[in-house]
């Protein structure tokens, strides 16, 4: 099991048979296992990584910081629960420190991203404040360097 | 002008390496995939790298003590405990080198005679044979056996032994055939040592990578060793350091002494970029060596898997990052093989013969290559063995 989340942490889109031969497990060991990993929920999705600036049209993303109430029962889980329901909603999070939710939005525009912000987020009975940050550039994210340095030669032979 | 006439006979007599043959061959082929490089594909781990760039910003450029910073001989001596379970001085009984390379040259000139014989185990990595002669000794190969996992046998040691015999060179695992001894093997080996007072220098470089038993054995911890075994370690293989240049020396003080008095004049002292680097991947490293590790351990297992199924018999390595696969059912020379797989194949693949007279008949792979390049080289093999049966 942890053979397969170190493999699929290093590459989310290697494939089941690419596994397998780097295991040397069968297909079949491999599907049950990841089977396994996704009815316990380790494995809870496999999306693609994109750099969006590449892509055109592909609008803005906002950090959102979030103040809210937490309540009696359930704490601050039903109202994050809510706000991750959106689908301009890309991360939710909760945090330690001076804010409680860390959530990722993204839209088409800076006047759409404000508008979500100003319109659906801060009227949630229990959101006490928000503060947006508007994305400039990504260098990393889940893990991984969007510009990699040019790889270094190595010599064909050495002893 | 006869340069031969002046260049000293001790050097005219070095025979050009087999490695650099075939590196020629290689140079300028498109499309090759390379199992003949001997370093890890991977980059030196971004903290140890960000701890160079940090001494120079802070303007670490100056020289350092001959013995290295005492920062990085208190972490090595630190290191060693734990992994090779004995106790250097950092004071007196630790002394950095550029490599192993030079710490081995060091130790070879520190110690022999002209004439001195210096036993050492085949297959080999290509320095051992011309660093003991330029150190005007008498290089005495003992070849080592598929059979025997390739791992040197005590009784063969004992064969070689001349009333000339001083030094004996061990390396496990071993380049190029991986091989890995048992604490048995080397408890022999060390009888043989001390009943014929010899120093033993334990090249240790690829001691990390070791997927079979305790990584940390060595012929160090057998009774009587201590004081006569000169341990060389370095960062290049496990840390994917190879360029930094990093290696060091532990032995009792009068052996670290005498290397001292060559280091001084050769080499003044490693540079000191690189040994702050090196501070950093022994308090930080492990998990990155661990990681490398861990893939591959994977490689070879896929690796050895690959290669019996298509017909050349390999044994699983216990260490390093070679395979070393017999192919003489096949009825051509390593060099024969080699050449044709990469004619043939664009698959670049080093002659046994590369390592040692007693190679002819194996090929050394390297699986420090990205698996997917492997899975492409092992297909292209298995087409070439294919052809040839």
């Amino acid at each position: 099991m942890q053979e397969i989340l170190q493999l699929i942490q290093g590459d989310g889109d290697i494939s089941r048979d690419e596994i397998a031969r780097n295991l040397g497990l069968t297909r079949a060991d491999v599907d049950a296992q990841i089977a396994a990993l996704v009815a316990d929920g380790v494995i809870i999705g496999r999306p693609w990584l994109l750099n969006e600036e590449k892509i055109e049209g592909s609008g803005v993303t906002a950090t959102i910081e979030v103040k809210i109430t937490p309540e009696r029962d359930g704490g601050f889980d039903r109202i994050a629960k809510r706000i991750a329901k959106f689908s301009q909603v890309e991360t939710c999070a909760l945090y330690s420190g001076g804010y409680d939710l860390i959530v990722q939005v993204r839209g088409k525009d800076l006047v759409a991203v404000a508008r979500f912000v100003s319109e659906k987020l801060a009227t949630i009975e229990g959101v006490i404040s928000t503060q947006s940050h508007f994305q400039l550039k990504t260098y990393k994210e889940n893990g991984i360097i969007f510009e990699r340095d040019e790889e270094q030669e190595r010599l064909p032979v050495t002893p | 002008m006869d340069y031969d006439s002046k260049i000293s006979d001790t050097v005219n007599a070095i025979p050009r390496s087999g490695i650099r043959d075939f590196f020629e061959l290689v140079i300028g082929r498109e499309d090759v995939i390379s199992l003949g490089v001997g370093e890890p594909d991977f980059e030196t781990p971004w903290n140890i790298r960000e701890a160079a760039i940090y001494s120079l910003e802070k303007g670490k450029t100056s020289y350092t003590s001959n013995l290295g910073l005492e920062t990085l001989r208190n972490s090595i001596s630190r290191y060693v405990t734990d992994f090779f379970r004995v106790d250097y001085d950092a004071k007196t009984e630790v002394l950095v080198t550029v490599g192993v390379s030079e710490a081995m040259d060091l130790a070879l000139r520190a110690l022999c005679n002209p004439g001195d014989e210096v036993i050492y185990h085949e297959p080999c990595y290509v320095s051992y044979s011309p660093s003991i002669s330029m150190a005007h000794a008498q290089p005495v190969v003992v070849e080592t056996k598929k059979e025997h996992g390739f791992a040197v046998q005590a009784d063969d040691i004992r064969k070689a032994i001349t009333p000339k015999s001083k030094v004996l060179i061990l390396n496990y695992p071993t380049n190029p055939t991986g091989a890995i001894a048992t604490p048995e093997e080397l408890a022999e080996i060390a009888k043989v040592a001390v009943e014929h007072d010899l120093i033993v220098l334990a090249d240790e470089i690829y001691s990390e990578l070791t997927y079979e038993g305790d990584p940390g054995l060595s012929i160090i911890q057998m009774p009587g060793m201590r004081e006569r075994t000169i341990l060389l370690h370095g960062f290049s293989k496990a840390f994917a350091m190879t360029g930094f240049r990093m290696g060091y020396a532990c032995a009792p003080p009068a052996l670290i002494d005498a290397m001292m008095k060559i280091h001084q004049y050769g080499m003044l002292c490693a540079p000191i970029t690189s040994q702050y680097a090196a501070i950093e991947a022994l308090e930080n490293g492990s998990d990155a060596v661990n990681n490398m590790k861990a893939d591959y351990e994977r490689r070879r297992n896929y690796m050895v898997k690959r290669l019996n199924e298509m017909g050349l018999d390999c044994h699983s390595p216990g260490g390093a990052f070679y395979v070393f696969p017999d192919i003489t059912r096949y009825g051509l020379s390593s060099h024969e093989f080699a050449v044709r797989l990469l004619e043939e194949e664009d698959v670049a693949a080093v002659p046994g013969t590369a390592f040692g007279a007693c190679g002819e008949g194996f090929l050394r792979c390297c699986y420090a290559t990205a698996f997917d390049k492997l899975e492409i080289a092992m297909d292209r093999m298995e087409r070439f063995v294919g052809r040839l049966s």
